[in-house]
């Protein structure tokens, strides 16, 4: 009998392209701040947010997905057929099963490649970024596609005062693939359930359909201690990515932490000592958070503001419902 | 050593002013944080860390919520490091 074989794939990965699509109308503070009984001054001095993009009701999740999806594929220089797999990071696929990610192949002319979705909220691009270096190192696939994509604002309650007037809708897409350098550090990632409840859907769907009067299932944080959390237990984690990377803050061209709100990023950048050089991705400021897609679509706006950052190393971390975190060092495309 | 109410009521109150920029003259004891201060969640998170770290106590999330006003907070600390 002949022994079984084993695959093996190229020992460097890097991001090779990325591709970013917002939300097709803009929010303003004005038009979510009244049944918060709230104002724009409110708004802006509590998270940073002046606008979020969201996208009008012709315009799906998917619809975002592909047109994030086309712009990183096409910027990467590969081929569709090169792709061989697809991870979608979502928390707003509007059906249970099947996946986006299947869809999203097909749309973007790269089935029959692998193609699932994983939950693991505002870190899953991180999650995606981590799984897509170990699948090609291991030569499962030899480039992957990785999409956050959201429409969260199907997912708010206009009079909820805990998040949904920070939700915006986007995706954010990469390409990985083989490289001659390292372009994605070991990934920091874990869970913590004890928080379980701390953010997430404020019912299950079944309850939802029970009770037809209360509404579709909408998203709620318990904002103090995911605050909390964010800022001092995550610190320790972006700490810990660096130093199995082996960078210093000094060496970081940015930082791309999740967009969750401008004060925890003020905070978590004071937390983690950055030095003045270091560009620090402020996207949630017209874009809203949006969980999955906020780090992509964050360091697809830094690059086209500053260009030359390309190449140089920048610290992303990633961290949500779950309760979940992710965190790893990767050379900017 | 653990401090006095009086000197965990000085502390408290340095923090607040950190954090928020409000006079020290205006934080006493019957002062609600949110309120009189007008402190929000996430001032009020800071603060609460950054008094862990400065008399070496441990406020839970849960034991957040109940402290209402500055007087409840320093009792709470004050018993906490003892």
């Amino acid at each position: 009998m002949s022994p079984l074989r084993q695959s093996t794939g190229s020992p460097y990965t890097r991001i090779l392209g990325l591709g970013a699509a917002r939300g097709d109308t803009a929010v303003s503070n004005d038009e979510v701040a009244g049944p918060i009984d709230s104002s724009d001054e409110w708004i802006r001095q509590r998270t940073g947010v002046i606008e979020r993009k969201r996208s009008s009701a012709h315009e799906g999740v998917i619809d975002l997905a592909e047109r994030a999806a086309k712009e990183a594929q096409e910027k990467s220089g590969i081929s569709p057929s090169d792709i061989g797999a697809v991870i979608v990071a979502t928390i707003s696929n509007p059906v249970q099963t099947p996946s986006l990610a299947s869809l999203l192949a097909h749309r973007i002319g790269v089935a029959p490649a692998a193609a699932y979705d994983i939950s693991a909220a505002c870190a899953g691009y991180t999650y995606g970024i981590a799984q897509a270096d170990a699948l090609i190192r291991s030569g499962a696939a030899s480039h992957v596609l990785v999409v956050g994509a959201e429409k969260l604002s199907e997912l708010v309650e206009p009079t909820d005062r805990s998040i949904s007037f920070l939700l915006g809708d986007g995706a954010g897409a990469a390409v990985v693939g083989p490289s001659d350098t390292i372009g994605i550090g070991p990934t920091v990632w874990g869970s913590d359930g004890s928080k379980w409840d701390a953010v997430g859907m404020n019912k299950p769907l079944k309850a939802a359909f029970e009770d037809r009067e209360g509404g579709y299932p909408t998203l709620r944080q318990d904002g103090q201690a995911v605050f909390r959390w964010a800022v001092w237990e995550m610190a320790k984690v972006a700490k810990e990515a660096l130093e199995v990377s082996g960078v210093s803050v000094e060496e970081l061209t940015a930082f791309v932490p999740h967009q969750a709100n401008m004060r925890i990023i003020d905070e978590f950048a004071k937390q983690l000592g950055l030095p003045e050089s270091v560009l620090i991705a402020r996207d949630i400021e017209t874009t809203g958070n949006t969980s999955a897609a906020s780090i992509p679509l964050a360091m697809h706006r830094l690059l086209e503001e500053h260009p030359g950052a390309s190449g140089g190393l920048a610290l992303q971390i990633g961290f949500g419902a779950g309760l979940v975190f992710g965190a790893q060092v990767v050379t900017l495309p | 050593m653990a401090h006095t109410t009086e000197e965990v009521l000085a502390g408290l109150t340095e923090l607040v002013t950190d954090e928020t920029g409000i006079a020290a003259d205006q934080v006493s004891l019957e002062k609600s944080f949110t309120d009189d201060l007008d402190i929000d969640s996430i001032s009020m998170m800071t603060i609460v860390v950054n008094a862990e770290e400065k008399f070496d106590v441990k406020i839970p999330d849960d034991e957040v919520k109940n402290l209402t006003t500055v007087g409840e907070a320093v009792e709470f600390i004050t018993k906490a490091q003892a």
